[in-house]
């Protein structure tokens, strides 16, 4: 099976990379091309590009950040926010994404997701689910930085993204988004249970522990980490090394 | 290992023929010291020095691309002038003679052999169809040697980003040049014949490795 991975989430507004606790209450944090090339050096695998006011269109718009990524940065991108066609997917592609991940424009139309496995392949076609708990086993799937209910129980609607074509799952815990705290590893591990497609572990991970408990716990493939980054409290190779001593496959630093 | 850039840049034509971003190979490209070059014109590409074929999507819809173009035979031309050919995932399996994906459709035909799906994973294996991520780049068992190859400053076990549910079996087992252990199977990771090679994975989105492959082609006369 492929190495897990460690994927370096880099949320942006405007020509700004932000963080905020909750996804909510931002923090300006610098040039987000510096820090994807830091990042990418440092042995990331991926790199996660996040449009919080999903300006596709406006000026410094996130394409034109990942455009000029590409040119340092040679490993997979994913873009996401505010993408909402096939169109949209399509400029994303051409921009040097090799991914997109959809959540808000899905839950309005998951026809979407259909669309664009089906112009793209499924490899491309990234589900985007923002969870929240709202009761014993039950999770439910928000959009909008975790503003917006969608009343959709956020496992049902991973078997049925999963269904119309989704090839990958990000999953984001509202509840511990920012927090440094810990994933929750209770919904990754049904939900890595429900699915057979790769699972991306998002929100909440403080340090290389919290991370790697996400793949050898809950079996995901794959943890989306950007606080611990970001504040330079901890490196993209001290979450490697944790995983390599928990004897989990990782691509050895560049 | 030639990590020194030429003093003036390579030109190397990519073939654009409407299957897929090429936004990241003219980067890779030109960042190991070529000039990246995207043509759709078969004289072009008959005539280039070196020549870089990408692609994604699927086998026979990518032969229509280039056949519409009459960059099939533009790229048997090239390829006969002995000049350097570096495929790309999809790009990489067009070499071949023929793929049985939706279907039987006949190749570029310039390595003997053909495309066939990824061997069935066994019952509760990890291994998922399409095979996406980073694996491990071995020596093919009687296959190609290294040294001599785009793969002189690769070392076995280093990992390299793959996205495919397609694989190619050259004939000949000595045009197999690296493999991955897909579940227990050995699958194709790159081919090679004179002076053609392909890679199944992403040379441009595998890192340093895949600088160094690119950079090994770039460097070639």
């Amino acid at each position: 099976m492929p190495a897990a991975r460690v994927i370096a989430r880099l949320d942006v507004k405007g020509p700004n990379l932000v963080k905020g606790i909750h996804l909510e209450g931002l923090r300006v944090m610098g040039d987000p091309q510096q820090f994807a090339r830091r990042y990418y050096a440092e042995g990331a695998d991926e790199i996660l590009y996040v449009d919080i006011v999903a300006s596709l269109y406006g000026r410094n718009n996130i394409l034109e950040v990942v455009r000029r990524t590409a040119e340092a940065v040679f490993v997979p991108m994913t873009v996401a926010g505010g993408l909402r066609s096939v169109a949209d997917v399509r400029d994303a592609l051409r921009s040097g994404a090799d991914k997109v991940a959809i959540n808000t424009a899905a839950v309005a139309r998951p026809e979407l997701i259909r669309e664009v496995s089906e112009a793209f392949g499924s490899q491309c076609m990234v589900l985007s689910i923002q969870t929240k708990k709202i009761g014993p086993d039950r999770w439910e799937a928000y959009t909008d930085n975790g503003r917006e209910r969608t009343a959709l129980d956020a496992l049902d609607w991973a078997r049925r993204g999963v269904e119309l074509g989704a090839g990958e799952l990000l999953i984001t815990s509202v509840d511990r988004e920012g927090t440094q705290k810990g994933m929750d590893l209770e919904f990754l591990r049904k939900v890595t249970a429900l699915v057979d497609v790769p699972v991306i572990a998002g929100g909440g991970a403080g340090t290389p522990e919290h991370a790697c408990r996400a793949i050898t716990e809950a079996g995901a493939d794959a943890v989306a980490v950007a606080s611990m980054l970001h504040y330079g409290k901890h490196t993209v190779g001290e979450i490697k090394a944790r995983l390599a001593q928990a004897d989990v496959p990782v691509r050895s630093s560049a | 290992m030639s990590a020194r850039r030429p003093v003036v840049p390579r030109p190397v034509v990519i073939v654009d023929y409407g299957r897929g971003n090429l936004w990241s190979v003219c980067q890779a490209v030109a960042a190991v010291g070529g000039e990246p070059r995207l043509s759709a014109e078969p004289a072009e590409v008959r005539a280039a020095e070196q020549l870089v074929l990408p692609g994604v999507g699927a086998f026979g819809d990518a032969m229509a691309g280039l056949r519409a173009r009459g960059l099939d035979e533009a790229v048997r031309a090239f390829a006969a002038t002995g000049r350097p050919l570096l495929g790309v995932c999809l790009g990489m399996q067009l070499l071949l003679e023929a793929s049985s994906e939706f279907g039987h459709h006949p190749g570029l035909g310039l390595i003997a052999g053909r495309v066939d799906r990824l061997p069935a994973p066994a019952a509760g294996a990890r291994q998922k169809i399409p095979n996406v991520g980073w694996c491990r780049l071995e020596p093919a068992a009687g296959g190609a040697p290294w040294a001599e190859s785009l793969f002189a400053a690769v070392k076995p076990g280093d990992f390299a980003y793959f996205v495919h549910s397609y694989a190619a079996h050259p004939a000949d087992p000595r045009h197999r040049l690296a493999e991955i252990d897909f579940g227990g199977a050995p699958v194709a990771a790159a081919i090679t014949a004179g002076p053609i090679t392909g890679c199944q994975f992403h040379p441009e989105k595998s890192g340093e490795v895949g600088l160094a492959i690119l950079r090994a082609f770039v460097a070639r006369a």
